[in-house]
């Protein structure tokens, strides 16, 4: 398979569609584009009930402990992604076992992740490749993806998408009425278990995309944006899923013209949207209010 | 005991939908209350109350399948209580909804009908539906579009009572339903529980501060205090020599003419003064 993609696609020419092409014809953004897809689904979708749970810390260690998994594997020649995967899972396992009442875990949360960013620096240090390697886990290199890696991520996506399909109605009543889940006879601990391996996976694997200290831009903020935007869960699904892969495509399309990190074009594309929509819908709230009272 | 014993005897029968023998409560072998015997009937509306750590929502947690009597038998609904009985209805106490869960409220009604089952079923409807028929059996047509996070604290409670009712429960156990709540709503609240027992001959079980209230409803008082439990009619439960009998000191109850009672002699009292 050889291709020949001309230097002077870089340039970008105000017509989308040639533009779009351009980027197609290099396979490493056709499979970042892959991957980012794939990832968005999975982000935006497990992110709701990230946002719902109230478990973005959560997430955000996940990350932080697979960044220490990932640096160790490295060392021995293995690919990061089993890193992350080994170590986020684990950490959700502790979590779960934790349990969700734990109301001070936020402190035990945050003394567990800087303990594993510090193992995580010292195992890079000990690795004689250590920026690249420690700038693209901690800041996302989609445009280094290669096939196999799509193909891992498309198995992985699918799992997960499936492992939520499956509990999607228990998991949305526990998340929002918890007592009463429970005293109806669902298994809540199974479902705290299984929650944390899904977003474990999830994160895991959208680290590829941000990285693992922008993981925010990804897991939460499409899907906080979204709960702004709908009040049925399955629209709040859908539209986290629109936000998260707007927010990656026109990443990963404004990066190849500008020359900047995609991971800060999808965060701050991240961020404008939730102020943009935390902003109208604030305004129309107490416009509502305003016209309420004005019409006794 | 006296109380007690009378109470068992009067309404002991095979049609009690709740029935205590002798049963002692507790967590990990501390015991809260003991030796107690109790039972309601169908259609029964019944208060429970006490102090802050009587053991109120022990009873609850007990009846729901979520922690074995130290002693004792008890049944409800003819067996022994498990988790997962959609023929009891439960309202949780509870804290305030984070005023940013921008979910509707009668997805919540909703979960409480499909909420165990597992698996997606995107073109199902009758959990919709039922979710509906409970909103509007308790008045909350209007706010079943809102988000939970704006709702009141009456509009809240009406809501956990909706997903209580929607898989149409025989017993009702609601704890602590009024405690957030201004006298109009604490008003309008009770008359739709009352409603729903008399109508549907549903058993209710309510634990509450003040009994003041609910007196113009109750069938029976369920009152735990000190370790020991009486039950019964409240004019039979809710006299000083029952009381004191409870307590173990000398108590003394008044009442009005409109039949509020003021409970004098607790020092740990807990809005009973009228």
């Amino acid at each position: 398979m050889t291709e020949v993609c001309a230097l002077s696609t870089l340039v970008f020419r105000w017509n989308i569609f040639a533009d779009i092409q351009n980027i197609a014809c290099w396979a490493f953004m056709r499979n970042a584009f892959y991957a980012g897809t794939l990832i968005a689904v999975v982000a935006g979708v497990t992110g709701y009930f990230v946002v719902l749970r109230r478990s973005a810390f959560t997430a955000h260690a996940f990350s932080e402990i697979g960044f220490a998994g990932a640096a160790a594997v490295i060392l021995v020649d293995i690919e990061p992604i089993y890193g992350l995967l080994a170590g986020s899972i684990l950490g959700g396992i502790g979590i779960a076992i934790l349990g969700r009442r734990a109301s001070n875990r936020d402190t035990q949360i945050g003394i567990v992740l800087a303990f594993s960013l510090g193992l995580g620096l010292l195992f890079l240090s000990l690795y004689s490749g250590f920026d690249t390697e420690a700038y693209s886990i901690l800041f996302g290199e989609i445009l280094g993806v290669s096939l196999s890696m799509v193909y891992l991520t498309a198995y992985a996506c699918v799992g997960v998408l499936l492992a939520v399909a499956f509990l999607y109605r228990p998991l949305l009543f526990a998340s929002l009425d918890e007592d009463v889940a429970e005293a109806k006879g669902l298994p809540m601990f199974f479902l705290g278990m299984a929650f944390m391996l899904v977003v474990a996976v999830s994160v895991s694997f959208a680290v590829q995309v941000t990285g693992v200290l922008l993981i925010f831009s990804l897991m939460v903020t499409p899907a906080a944006t979204a709960s702004y935007l709908a009040k049925k869960p399955q629209r709040a699904i859908i539209a986290s899923v629109i936000i998260a892969l707007a927010t990656t495509w026109s990443g990963l399309f404004i990066s190849y013209y500008a020359g900047y990190p995609v991971s800060f074009f999808i965060t701050a594309e991240a961020f404008g949207l939730y102020v943009l929509v935390r902003a109208v819908s604030g305004a129309l709230k107490s416009r509502v209010r305003a016209e309420g009272l004005a019409s006794p | 005991m006296s109380t007690t014993g009378a109470a068992t005897r009067q309404t002991g029968g095979s049609s009690d939908l709740i029935v205590g023998e002798d049963v002692t409560a507790g967590y990990r072998g501390k015991v809260v209350w003991k030796n107690a015997s109790f039972s309601f009937g169908r259609g029964e509306f019944v208060a429970v109350i006490g102090p802050n750590g009587a053991g109120k929502t022990t009873l609850f947690r007990m009846l729901l399948g979520l922690q074995p009597p130290i002693s004792g038998s008890l049944t409800i609904l003819g067996s022994k209580p498990k988790k997962g009985n959609d023929r009891i209805g439960y309202v949780p106490q509870r804290h305030i909804i984070d005023s940013d869960t921008n979910v509707e409220s009668q997805e919540l009604v909703r979960l409480g009908a499909s909420g165990k089952r597992w698996g997606l079923n995107p073109f199902s409807h009758w959990d919709s539906k039922a979710a509906k028929r409970a909103m509007d059996a308790v008045g909350s047509e209007d706010i079943a579009r809102r988000p939970l996070g704006v709702l009141s604290g009456g509009e809240l409670q009406r809501i956990f009572l909706a997903e209580a009712l929607v898989s149409n429960p025989d017993v009702l156990l609601l704890d602590e339903p009024l405690s957030n709540l201004d006298i109009r709503r604490e008003t309008e609240l009770l008359h739709l529980v009352n409603d729903v027992v008399r109508n549907r001959g549903v058993t209710a079980l309510l634990i509450a501060h003040n009994i003041n209230p609910l007196m113009p409803h109750l069938d029976k008082v369920m009152y735990i205090a000190n370790g020991k439990v009486a039950t019964g009619p409240p004019s039979k439960v809710l006299t000083s020599e029952s009381l004191s009998e409870l307590y173990g000191i000398e108590i003394e109850v008044l009442r009005d003419p409109h039949g509020n009672v003021a409970i004098i002699g607790v020092e740990e009292h807990h809005g009973d003064m009228l």
